[in-house]
């Protein structure tokens, strides 16, 4: 034991400090829902009780090491305890609030991780505020945003202590192989994508409540404007609303399609078309692929929906035959699910399984690297596909040398490596995840079928949210065992930041010299 | 005039030799046998000294001389002497060098003075010019590229067998980004207009973009024009082969290129997506017959040794490869090379040195390609704020400018921008012109 202590070459006290300053500022993050807390007259003592709590535990792990030097490695498992870190703090307002379902710890923790893995998978039995203070429904939004473009991110683009060693952190945590330094200091550029993030929110957010205010959305007050602004940009998920975005009329639908799509795209590319460089959306070939892919599901899903036809379809009866809401919906589901919001224009359990399969398919697709959007990625699977094409071509022309290009770009072999390994490692942990909650459901006679396990991981390890069957949009993961809620945290929390770099911290090897 | 030439190798020899009989010439090595040879060799001044040294070009006579030509076999040692030469008074400065990147660099400057050189020549993209014309348009008499190889002038002669032959102008022109500069004929030059009409025995004078002058070959001249897809084989991946792939993939070719480095390979084929690049010995007799090289409609052979280069293209004609070109680094094996089967030896000091006496001997700082000994000229102009073309459209602009002059091609910012009658030119904008003889003076006054 004293031997493997003696060879630990990891500085973890230097990396749980800085957790522990991350944790220490959650507080600052609980001043919004307390604002509302005060403003509404409930759950002011939960916020008050939870910011202490951050505040105490942040401040306790900061002691570990009071000067902390991170190196490539600390660096890992600083990110990693940091989202693990954060949840936990951040279902403490759940647990004290002692409202429903969330109330128990394990459900808190799942839904804290669902928030800021911007997945939107709930344990919540009755969404609404019959059950839930309005302060502790918006600090269930508010975690998604703060996990949205990347607590980390967010981290090194506030704290100093970050600004060396913060570009392998943003590495570690972007979704997506590799950064653009958008700026030569990391910070500015980490400040230049939560800029850009923070002023669509904003846009949106004013957007939805114009709507409401010139009377095309009944429901979206601007409690409910902000709630969806941050749940929309962080491709979350999350709603206040038990009906999802159904509860809300045609205008907002429509309206939330583009923010879902920009969310799913490069925040790199913002920045971009902010400093005048329009022509770059052009350019890109992970958006063209993006949008491309995005027209042939919706295409796709409008023309099953519009058809209908099948026996099943009978619930579908307003959709089918009517082009406007065929369009919609099918459009409004492919982005939800493609970028990973999660939202859900009208229970898509009711559709026929040809309309399903193409949701499922969309349920690994992703956004775009640098986007908030989870699952493999558009930009792995350009890469997939280009790298295939081009084995045809040199099994034909066995000398060939050619190397995968993405734009003007050629990418390095290694790279196209990674991705592999990524993908695979994606599906394998997919399909063993799915066996063992099936297992774990079978272990505790919870009765589940095949498909309901693996569209439940599918959803949690992509941070997508809702599957199919039990775990639909409009149903939610409470009747799951709570060791199967815990694995699926750990899968959410696995998912979003891209697998690799928690594994590794699993790994002999990264413990050792 | 006074030149002073630095390098008595093939390069400045061959110069020294084609001025010697009209100016003054001096030539600086550091090879003592070489000076002594090229002395009793030629009717020209040689010394023996470093040509990037002060005291040698004043022993040179370097404040009485009009101009210098840097030829050495060394890039840096031609631009260093042309920047010392600067130093100490203001001579036409010539260099060659190798490298694109040099090139490039002086081509980027703004008062085009980099390094001190006055006029730059690259002998590794003349020579791939030199390929490309002979394969890529075999069919023109004349190529000249400006405004850094983004425009092209071609001249093509005009055959009974011709599609375009008794077509009108209007018909024969599909292309977006090619202007008919000139008709050629019975030696009158004649501006075209919509209908005039093509005959044989015509020669027409085209300015585009290298891609669209490849597509009107091919309409001209179909059965000499390699199409998409012909097959075009590059052996080597050598600067010159590197060079010839990128010329014709930017004329919308497909050629295949044979590298036999790992790394070069990769190199290359990051470098040139429209090639494909295949890692392999060209020597290998049965992979070249597997990838169907012995159908190739051209095969060019750009290894570093001439005896490679002789054995490849051998090789390859023997297999059935329809031409080949070579690249032939010692001189006097051009003509062996041409005899034991080879179609075309290129050689680059040649070609370097061709260009060199040519440039020296009409003395333009601007670049140009003379019609039909001096009828009429290609001109390129980077226009200021003064020129009569700036700031309005075109049609108007010409309306006010004497007959026989046409605006070919735009470049702004280095890309291509086709000129059409509501264009309107902007100041830095580099503008390739067709002018004629009789209304030269007046034209170039007022650009």
């Amino acid at each position: 034991m004293a031997q493997s202590m003696l060879n630990l070459r990891v500085d973890w006290r230097a990396s749980c400090s800085l957790v522990g300053t991350v944790v220490k500022w959650l507080a600052v993050a609980m001043v919004f829902p307390l604002v509302l807390a005060i403003f509404y007259g409930d759950g002011v003592t939960t916020f008050l009780a939870s910011m202490a709590l951050a505040v105490a535990v942040g401040w306790s792990l900061e002691q570990l090491d009071d000067d902390p030097d991170l190196g490539a490695r600390e660096g890992f498992l600083m990110v990693a305890l940091t989202w693990l870190g954060v949840s936990i703090i951040g279902a403490a307002p759940y647990v004290i609030a002692g409202e429903g379902t969330v109330a128990h710890p394990v459900n808190a923790l799942f839904e804290t991780m669902s928030g800021f893995t911007t997945t939107g998978a709930t344990v919540m039995a009755n969404i609404g505020f019959e059950d839930h203070s309005r302060a502790l429904m918006m600090w269930r939004q508010q975690t998604q945003w703060l996990g949205g473009m990347g607590i980390v991110v967010l981290a090194v683009a506030i704290l100093p202590e970050l600004s060396v060693g913060g570009a392998q952190l943003m590495d570690a945590e972007a979704p997506g192989p590799g950064i653009q330094k958008l700026t030569p200091r990391i910070a500015e550029t980490a400040r230049a994508l939560w800029k850009a993030y923070l002023g669509i929110t904003a846009l949106e957010m004013g957007l939805l409540f114009s709507l409401h205010l010139v009377g095309l959305a009944p429901n979206m007050t601007l409690y409910q404007s902000v709630a969806h602004g941050f749940t929309t940009m962080a491709t979350g998920g999350f709603s206040p609303a038990a009906r999802s975005i159904e509860a809300f009329s045609a205008a907002v639908q429509w309206l939330i399609i583009p923010f879902m799509v920009a969310a799913g795209t490069n925040f790199a590319l913002f920045w971009h078309a902010l400093n005048g460089e329009l022509e770059v959306f052009g350019e890109d070939h992970e958006f063209r692929f993006y949008v491309g892919v995005l027209a042939v599901f919706s295409g796709l899903l409008a023309l099953l929906l519009f058809v209908g036809g099948t026996a099943e379809s009978a619930v579908v009866g307003p959709v089918a035959g009517n082009l406007e809401k065929a369009a919609r919906h099918a459009v409004f589901q492919v982005a939800s699910l493609v970028t990973t919001t999660g939202y859900a224009s009208m229970d898509f359990n009711t559709w026929g399984t040809p309309a399903q399969y193409v949701l499922f398919m969309a349920l690994f697709i992703g956004g775009s690297a640098g986007s908030t959007g989870g699952a493999v990625k558009i930009v792995r699977w350009l890469v997939i596909l280009k790298s295939l094409k081009r084995e045809l071509f040199t099994t034909v022309h066995p000398e060939a040398v050619r190397p995968v290009r993405l734009g003007g770009r050629s990418l390095d072999e290694r790279a196209v490596r990674g991705i592999y390994a990524f993908t695979l490692l994606y599906f394998v942990i997919f399909f063993v995840a799915g066996l063992l909650v099936y297992l774990d459901a079978a272990r505790t006679g919870t009765s589940i079928v095949a498909l309901d396990a693996m569209s439940a991981v599918a959803a949690t390890l992509g941070n997508v949210g809702p599957g199919f069957g039990m775990v639909g949009p409009m149903n939610n993961y409470l009747p799951f065992p709570w060791t199967s809620k815990l694995f699926m945290v750990f899968l959410m929390w696995i998912g979003r930041l891209e697998i690799l770099p928690v594994l590794v911290l699993l790994t002999p090897a990264y413990w050792q010299s | 005039m006074r030149v002073i030439i630095i390098g008595a190798g093939e390069v400045g020899s061959s110069i020294a030799s084609s001025l010697a009989d009209s100016h003054e010439v001096v030539v600086v090595d550091v090879d003592g046998e070489r000076v002594d040879a090229l002395t009793y060799s030629e009717d020209v001044l040689a010394i023996q000294g470093d040509g990037t040294s002060i005291a040698t070009l004043r022993e040179a006579g370097i404040d009485d001389a009009d101009m210098i030509i840097a030829s050495t076999d060394e890039d840096e040692t031609n631009l260093v002497a042309c920047g010392t030469a600067k130093t100490v008074d203001d001579p036409f400065t010539i260099a060659r060098v190798k490298n694109v990147d040099y090139l490039e660099t002086w081509q980027h400057a703004e008062d085009q003075r980099a390094f001190g050189v006055d006029f730059m020549v690259c002998s590794n993209l003349l020579t791939a010019q030199d390929i490309v014309r002979v394969i890529g348009l075999p069919a023109a008499r004349d190529v000249d590229p400006f405004a850094g190889g983004a425009v092209q002038m071609a001249e093509f002669e005009v055959g009974d067998e011709s599609p375009v032959a008794d077509q009108t102008v209007s018909e024969a022109d599909r292309f977006d980004s090619l202007t008919f500069a000139a008709l050629l004929r019975n030696g009158d030059v004649e501006i075209p207009r919509g209908n005039t009409r093509i005959r044989a025995g015509d020669r027409v004078v085209v300015i585009g973009s290298p891609g669209s002058v490849q597509e009107f070959a091919r309409e001209l001249a179909p059965n000499q024009t390699p199409s998409n897809n012909e097959d075009l084989v590059i052996i080597g991946g050598s600067e010159i082969g590197y060079h010839t792939a990128r010329l014709l993939e930017e004329r919308g070719l497909h050629p295949r290129l044979i590298e036999q480095d790992h790394d070069r390979a990769r190199e290359l084929a990051e470098e040139l997506p429209n090639t494909v690049v295949m890692e392999n010995d060209a020597t290998d007799a049965e992979f070249l017959a597997r990838e169907h090289v012995d159908e190739a409609d051209a095969v060019v052979a750009a290894l570093e040794s001439d005896e490679k280069n002789l054995l490849v293209s051998v090789l390859a004609k023997q297999l059935g490869a329809h031409r080949t070109v070579a690249i032939v680094e010692t001189t006097e094996y051009v003509s062996l090379f041409e005899t034991v089967g080879v179609d075309v030896g290129v050689n680059p000091r040649e070609v370097t040195a061709e260009e060199i006496t040519r440039f020296t001997r009409e003395l333009h700082t601007e670049n140009v390609a003379l019609i039909e000994n001096d009828k009429a000229e290609v001109l390129e102009v980077e226009v200021d704020g003064d020129s009569a073309l700036v700031g309005r459209p075109i049609r108007e602009a010409v309306a006010d400018m004497p007959e026989g002059f046409v605006v070919g091609a735009i470049t702004r910012n280095e890309e291509f921008v086709v000129p059409r009658g509501d264009t309107v030119i902007q100041t830095g904008d580099h503008v390739v012109v067709f002018v004629e003889g009789d209304v030269l003076e007046e034209v170039t006054s007022q650009l």
